[in-house]
């Protein structure tokens, strides 16, 4: 079976060693997760770790089942990249002078709609969100020029289908 | 002192009565551990004292009249005698431990309990909350440890949630597909006092432990099982778990399916039943194991297709439709695809299945297996059973411990030769009656294990049957047998090799005797130096009368029978091999 890129859903308590047990399921099958995202989801209480994995479509589904199964996971789902609304955001920190002696640098902070967070005597740092390879873009835009500090979050993404949480913890309490 | 004890506790339970929300009776934490423990009904834990859980031993010391501690040799012991204890009465076994190297030392029997789903709670004592993460003395991670081999795990550093979390450890640890919970707490949370009241757990919210079943594919099921000209049952512990002994039973029958067992599912279906045909797996019954490759349809009860049932994947049952019968979604399509997959608990689905089921009989399929059980007959069992050289035989033994108890005793087994031959041999007709570590071949298990056994079924006989190899693995808890006068039985087949490696070892690394030459001592006298009446049995004609002897003892008995140093277990399918490709030598 062919490889792809999976977006992995989690939807949890929010409880302190719930991570260690979640990445112990991809640790035990030499899985290397790409991204990962935690945050508040749409539900009070309710935590979303949001994982990107490239592998193949049986694998997503045993390991989504056997993160599922932990006790304080609500749900788990996986879904492949045209099935959401994805992005990433990054941070640049590029040295000032470069600003002013590149012209070239404003045309890449136009072109690939990046905005400039803020701007010191020794370095200015650039934002931007967007898809990975949009990212990816800009990276090699910029690195003839020297990039001080590169960083890039985890992928974030929404899905189209519905995740019915709220119903499946309505569920419980009748 | 007795009066102040029993006074204490008559305050709690009356308060309780009164006001069932709140006691207004402040006590200290590990005090609170020991009214949870009672709430929960357990009266019997196993453990290992130390610093970091002190407390509780205080208290253990002032609820003894209530809750007996059996202070096993090592915290491993604890953990199997635990499992042992879980496995026979099918109740939630504890261990209790302290930090540092008293809690890694439970990890072996978590790992145990995990793989083979017994119900077991352990709590670890932990330094204070404030010296977590300082390195302090006997400080171990165990929660970071331990998540890979428990259902749940959790860190307690407030008296307050003693309550709602061991509620809640007992409610996970013995739901849906049972499991290992360890529950670590810190001194500090202790000592402190707080007022206590609880309340027995009846649900997790991110937590579904039994799904419902789907009407749908119960009557897809029935469909395939009523149009099936070859159907072909295995069943596996989930039978045992799920108390569907009758259902499993009376569908066998209705149905006219033969049906195999599992290494954990064994003792579920009486092994002198007609339809019930041998174990699957690795060194499992020729029959069933070639016969999973011609059934047209294979019903998987309560099972998760371990490797060592299966064999290799890509040659197995491909002619059959698969049904799965199974409690944890998460064992559904992992190794072997489902064209019908039923969840829930094998009890509720077999029941629903049941009156849609038609009779019938299957009498040539059936004759299949008795052919294949002749030619395992002729060639592996005759000579097992009734050897027609000098040497004993493991599987002689087992017959007569079947005889001697009628096969009504429960066996407990180690890892190794001496397992297999008992899982292949021994003969039940009891549930629950089978102990044995079946998913991670826990070599030492099988004392420990007994203790709790004989501890959970006090009116039956417990036979122990181990390796010498094994047997030195957790000997020292000779300690609590004799200590407790516990009458279990104590057969070590010994063979003075370390047996299936040195099977191995013969067959796929051209007899490399590699490290599996054991240099024993006396059995006997070890035993003896726990005051436990022994024996040694060198040649066949003290076996019969010695086996009695031990089966008529009401007392602890120690049986070391010196068997053949280079038999091989037989049938076997070598690993990564298909099942139709068992060897009968």
């Amino acid at each position: 079976m062919e490889k792809k890129w999976f977006t992995i859903s989690i939807y949890s308590e929010n409880n302190v060693g719930l991570l260690n047990r979640i990445s112990g399921i991809f640790l035990k099958r030499h899985i290397n997760i790409e991204s990962l995202n935690v945050s508040k989801s749409e539900i009070q209480d309710v935590s979303k770790f949001t994982v990107v994995v490239f592998m193949e479509e049986e694998l997503a589904r045993k390991v989504v089942g056997q993160i599922e199964k932990q006790i304080e996971v609500i749900k788990a789902y996986y879904h492949e990249d045209d099935d959401t609304i994805y992005q990433e955001s990054v941070l640049f920190k590029i040295a000032s002078n470069l600003l002013f002696d590149e012209r070239q640098i404003q045309n890449i902070i136009k072109d690939c709609n990046a905005t400039i967070v803020t701007v010191s005597r020794e370095f200015f740092v650039l934002a931007k969100t967007g898809r990975k390879h949009e990212i990816d873009d800009m990276y090699q835009q910029l690195l003839p020029f020297g990039i001080m500090q590169f960083v890039r979050s985890g992928r974030i993404a929404v899905t189209k289908s519905e995740m019915p949480i709220s119903s499946i913890l309505a569920a419980f309490k009748k | 002192m007795e009066g102040v004890r029993g006074r204490t506790m008559e305050t709690i339970k009356e308060k309780k009565k009164q006001t069932p929300s709140t006691t207004g009776l402040k006590i200290s934490g590990a005090e609170a551990i020991i009214h949870c423990l009672l709430a929960e009904g357990v009266d019997l834990i196993y453990g290992y004292p130390g610093g970091a859980i002190m407390p509780v031993y205080d208290e253990l010391y002032k609820f003894q009249d209530k809750l007996t501690h059996i202070l096993t040799r090592h915290e491993q012991g604890a953990t199997h005698a635990a499992q042992g204890y879980a496995r026979v009465s099918g109740r939630v076994g504890v261990a209790i431990a302290t930090s540092g190297p008293g809690a890694t030392n439970l990890v072996t029997g978590l790992a145990d309990a995990q793989i083979d789903s017994t119900p077991m709670v352990c709590i670890t004592g932990q330094v204070g909350s404030h010296l977590l993460g300082s390195d302090a003395f006997q400080e171990t991670d165990i929660v970071g440890i331990s998540t890979p081999v428990t259902k749940w795990n959790y860190q307690i550093t407030k008296a307050s949630e003693i309550p709602t979390i061991l509620a809640k450890a007992f409610y996970i640890a013995r739901s849906g597909r049972p499991g290992p919970v360890l529950i670590d707490i810190t001194k500090d949370a202790q000592f402190d006092t707080f007022e206590f009241s609880y309340e027995k757990c009846t649900g997790v919210r991110s937590y579904n432990p039994v799904p419902k079943p789907d009407i749908s594919k119960i009557e897809a099921a029935a469909e395939l099982i009523n149009c099936a000209k070859k159907p072909f049952i295995v069943y596996g512990q989930g039978v045992i778990l799920g108390q569907a002994e009758k259902e499993l039973k009376t569908l066998v029958e209705k149905a006219g399916i033969p049906a195999a067992w599992t290494i954990l599912g064994l003792s579920a279906m009486d092994t002198d039943h007609p339809l019930n045909v041998g174990m699957v797996g690795m060194h499992g019954n020729y029959g069933p194991n070639v016969l999973t490759n011609e059934c047209d349809l294979l019903i998987a009860i309560g099972m998760r297709f371990d490797d060592r049932v299966t064999g290799s994947l890509d040659t197995y049952a491909k002619q059959a439709k698969v049904i799965h019968f199974e409690i944890d979604p998460a064992e559904v399509n992992k190794n072997v695809k489902a064209d019908v997959t039923v969840l829930g608990n094998a009890k509720e689905t077999l029941q629903l299945l049941l009156p849609k089921i038609k009779e019938n009989s299957h009498e040539a399929w059936h004759n299949e297996f008795k052919k294949k059980y002749e030619i395992e007959f002729n060639e592996v069992i005759k000579e097992e059973l009734n050897p027609t050289k000098d040497g004993l035989t493991m599987a002689e033994v087992i017959k007569e411990i079947n005889i001697a108890s009628n096969n009504s005793a429960i066996i407990v087994t180690d890892v190794g030769q001496h397992q297999m031959v008992a899982c292949r041999y021994a003969k039940f007709n009891q549930t629950k009656s089978n102990v044995t570590s079946g998913g991670l071949g826990t070599m030492g298990f099988a004392l420990p294990a007994a203790i709790g056994a004989k501890m959970g079924a006090m009116d039956r006989e417990v036979v122990a049957i181990i390796g010498d190899g094994g047997y030195q693995m957790t000997i020292q808890e000779l300690g609590v047998i004799f200590q407790h006068n516990l009458a279990v039985k104590i057969v070590v087949l010994n063979n003075d090799h370390l047996g299936m490696v040195r099977q191995w070892q013969e067959l796929f690394f051209e007899s490399r005797y590699a490290s599996t030459v054991m240099v024993n001592p006396d059995f006997v006298k070890i035993a003896e130096g726990y005051h436990i009446e022994a024996k040694r049995v060198s040649e066949r004609k003290d076996l019969k009368t010695t086996v009695q002897e031990m089966m008529a003892s009401k007392k602890p008995y120690f049986l070391e029978v010196k068997v053949e140093k280079e038999d091989n277990v037989f049938p076997m399918i070598p690993t990564g091999a298909s099942v139709s490709d068992i060897r009968l030598k």
